[in-house]
């Protein structure tokens, strides 16, 4: 009964998210894409959950809902884009598009199928990442990482950090003065000495600067 | 519990999905990020499923680093898009040549 309902709940959240990544791909507005990526991600999240890995599942919501998705919104409604133009290739890419993406799912699905069919060993677990024993999944998770991952954790935070100084210095403008405004400090810094030359030119010969 | 074989299934057809967004929006920069971050959910959605159904929570943990690196990227991806659109005027990426000798 339990199995059931999980059953249901699963092919539910699968089928909306592989259809809102179908539409993410196919939407003629990127601000449609956005909304349709969000879509994924909850279902995405809700499948995470299924699994049992809360952590993740709120994770995603919180960083890819939050923070990617908002941020792709941004910028697709920041700048002022033609898309229809951008979607001129669309229809003379689909063929080749279609028939490379049906081969990679048939080898993805065969190398399922494969590994189903056994005798092909894939590895098994150290035992390094097991669960600890009555904690939740955020607290064997907070365990392992700073047990065994401490300096990946920290790794990761550099890139983070890297990312965001990259970003910054990327889109960061310098304020220039616009025409005609004056800067202060320069006109206050300015002497007679090296503003003025006195030349005193003979007749009939012109002066250079 | 639904098997590991429907979850590995869900995730190879978001990965294909993203894969033919690239083919199919060449010129939308917006959509070849969106693209990617989907290809980036379907291998979460793979290493997730495994690490559960080995009991075995390094899977997550990588699952985790692999959201942190694609969080960088989008912001990073984005900042390059937005520079490019202030140059050009346009973010068709079709005939992005600027760095050529």
């Amino acid at each position: 009964m339990l199995s059931g309902l999980e059953a249901v709940f699963f092919y539910l959240f699968a089928f909306v998210a592989v259809a809102a990544g179908f539409m993410v791909i196919s939407a003629r507005n990127p601000v449609h894409s956005v909304l349709y990526l969000i879509l994924t991600f909850f279902n995405a999240a809700a499948l995470f959950l299924l699994t049992g890995a809360e952590f993740l599942a709120m994770i995603l919501l919180v960083v890819y809902v939050g923070a990617v998705a908002v941020l792709f919104l941004f910028v697709v409604m920041m700048l002022d884009i033609d898309f229809a133009e951008l979607r001129a290739g669309f229809v003379k890419n689909f063929p080749l598009g279609l028939l490379i993406a049906l081969v990679l799912l048939a080898e993805l699905v065969l190398g399922i199928g494969a590994w189903q069919l056994g005798g092909i060993e894939l590895g098994v677990p150290t035992g390094k990442g097991a669960a600890v024993l009555g904690a939740s999944n955020i607290e064997s998770i907070g365990v392992i990482l700073y047990r065994d991952y401490l300096f990946l954790f920290e790794a990761a935070g550099l890139i983070l950090l890297v990312s965001m100084v990259g970003a910054i210095v990327l889109t960061h403008r310098e304020g220039r003065a616009p025409r005609g405004q004056q800067d202060i400090s320069k006109q206050v810094a300015r002497r007679p000495g090296e503003a003025t030359v006195m030349r005193q030119p003979t007749v009939g010969e012109g002066i250079e600067l | 519990m639904i098997g590991i074989e429907h979850y590995v299934f869900v995730s190879a057809i978001l990965f294909v999905l993203g894969v033919l967004g690239i083919f199919l929006n060449r010129k939308n920069i917006i959509v070849i990020l969106m693209a990617i971050e989907l290809i980036l959910l379907a291998v979460n959605l793979n290493l997730v499923a495994f690490s559960a159904f080995l009991g075995d929570l390094t899977g997550q943990v990588f699952a985790m680093f692999v959201l942190t690196v694609a969080a960088g990227e989008a912001a990073i991806g984005l900042a390059i898009l937005v520079i490019y659109f202030r140059g050009r005027g346009t973010i068709a990426v079709d005939s992005v040549d600027r760095l050529k000798g």
